[in-house]
């Protein structure tokens, strides 16, 4: 230890974020994996055994969802960007009591918890999804992407929606404990509509234009335009989504700002 | 430089809204040596807690110009599931330190020797103190927030401890909150009185604590 005088430089307030952030994602990694056995592996291998489970549940119950794609390719396609939209909220939502006496360091915000834990989730969701995608390719259960970019841009735009939602409602949960409460019921009741285990061409055409105001359903359709789209006729809107996510990302900046303003640490 | 100008801070409570600070205005310069005093209540936690960021002023500005310290009594930032090393790696990552650079003072200074590779919720809260104390100090802060008398450890740890915090580093400014005269006295060259919101000034230590003591006899 010097003991020169601190020599006082204003860093760049992005770099900072940067290494908070990067701070804070290790720290979470280690107190929920922590050392033991596979440690931070669980990270991704938590939602691949996931994934697996519903593939093998629905090959097994001949799960039928109005296409002759194979029930693999479908079933990973569905459930991973399931996972990714709906685990980052789940960790944003009660996330800020439990940190709070983070906030001590002053370059700690509140926002840095979410971005976080948003983007754990996000790594998490998507090593698994590219690990399985390969390993069904290896064994033959699924063809590699025909459009690999379209891939991507519908798996982006559902992340992005993921990340808002949940900075929307970590906030919001800090208002008021319902939204903590409402939360788990909505996110499982969401599934059945998400798009994960129906193709929107096999709906009927009333049903069709109600289901794409979810827009879940849109990104996972273009997840899967980009999968097999020579095989099915997918149905989404960029716009809309990247429309919802824009004003979804508003109000959670807006609502996070006023959280982070009157957030008093024990 | 720290430089506070017409700093409110209202606390929303059941009750109804509680006016803490009233217009402070405040002035820190490279190695001054400042004390607060002031009634229980009167806010000097709430002042030393915006000064150092932790909370958000309601209304004025805040200029800060150096690297000001968490409140250095404090012994809560550290996650209990994470062994003592992983906590300092973890801080070290925050304010941009090197852990190599660190961790031989702060094994040295802590004494925790082989706790340091324990998870800290299994620390006593003398052991968590010394730890909290040692990291507050690896840090090279241009002024230290020192809420409280700093009584943690035996003896040969305060003076440690003192020999650390007031004699390596006089040269740093230090915000000094105490009821504890002799405490004052001995390490402040200025000293500033915080009654019903407002912070009153004075150069000279002992005018503050006769001023004080007239508004506790009132």
């Amino acid at each position: 230890m010097t003991n020169r005088a601190a020599v006082f430089r204003k860093r760049n307030p992005l770099t900072i974020q940067a290494q908070v952030i990067w701070a804070l994602i290790i720290r979470e990694i280690m107190t929920r994996y922590g050392r033991h056995n596979i440690g931070f592996l669980w990270l991704f291998v938590e939602p691949m055994l996931f994934t697996l489970g519903i593939t093998t549940l629905w090959t097994i119950a001949g799960f039928h969802h109005g296409s002759n794609l194979p029930i693999t390719a479908f079933a990973l396609t569905g459930y991973s960007t399931v996972l990714l939209w709906r685990n980052m909220p789940t960790r944003c939502v009660g996330a800020i009591a439990p940190n709070s006496s983070l906030m001590y360091h002053r370059n700690v915000r509140v926002l840095d918890i979410f971005l976080s834990r948003i983007a754990l989730e996000a790594i998490g969701a998507t090593m698994s999804f590219v690990t399985l995608g390969l390993l069904f390719n290896f064994l033959g259960l699924m063809d590699m992407p025909e459009n690999p970019l379209l891939v991507v841009q519908g798996w982006l735009l559902t992340a992005w929606f993921g990340g808002s939602l949940a900075m929307l409602l970590g906030s919001l949960s800090e208002k008021s404990e319902l939204v903590e409460k409402l939360w788990h019921p909505a996110a499982y009741l969401l599934f059945p509509l998400s798009g994960a285990a129906y193709l929107v061409d096999a709906l009927p055409p009333a049903a069709q234009s109600a289901a794409l105001w979810l827009p879940m359903v849109n990104g996972v359709e273009m997840v899967r335009d980009g999968y097999f789209g020579s095989k099915i006729v997918a149905h989404y809107s960029v716009f809309y989504v990247a429309s919802c996510n824009m004003v979804l990302t508003l109000f959670a900046l807006a609502l996070e700002r006023a959280v982070s303003r009157d957030f008093v640490p024990e | 430089m720290i430089e506070l100008r017409n700093v409110r801070k209202t606390y929303e409570a059941r009750s109804g809204p509680v006016d803490v600070l009233r217009g402070v205005d405040l002035h820190v310069a490279r190695g001054d040596k400042l004390g607060i005093v002031g009634r229980n209540g009167a806010g000097k936690s709430t002042l030393i807690r915006l000064i150092s960021g932790i909370e958000r002023q309601s209304s004025g500005t805040i200029e800060r110009e150096m690297r000001i310290s968490w409140p250095l009594a404090f012994t809560g930032a550290f996650q209990g599931a994470l062994t003592g090393i992983d906590n300092i790696r973890f801080i070290c990552r925050i304010y941009d330190r090197e852990f190599e650079d660190v961790i031989g003072f702060v094994e040295e200074f802590s004494q925790l020797g082989r706790f340091l590779k324990e998870p800290v919720k299994i620390y006593s809260s003398g052991m968590r103190a010394r730890l909290a104390f040692a990291v507050s100090l690896m840090i090279d802060f241009d002024c230290y927030l020192i809420d409280e008398v700093v009584s943690v450890g035996d003896a040969r740890f305060q003076s440690k401890s003192h020999e650390e915090l007031f004699v390596l580093r006089k040269d740093r400014a230090h915000i000094l909150v105490s009821h504890d005269v002799y405490y004052l006295r001995d390490h402040c060259q200025r000293a500033a009185v915080l009654n019903n919101g407002k912070l009153h000034h004075f150069d000279d230590v002992e005018e503050a604590l006769l001023f004080h003591q007239e508004l506790m006899a009132q």
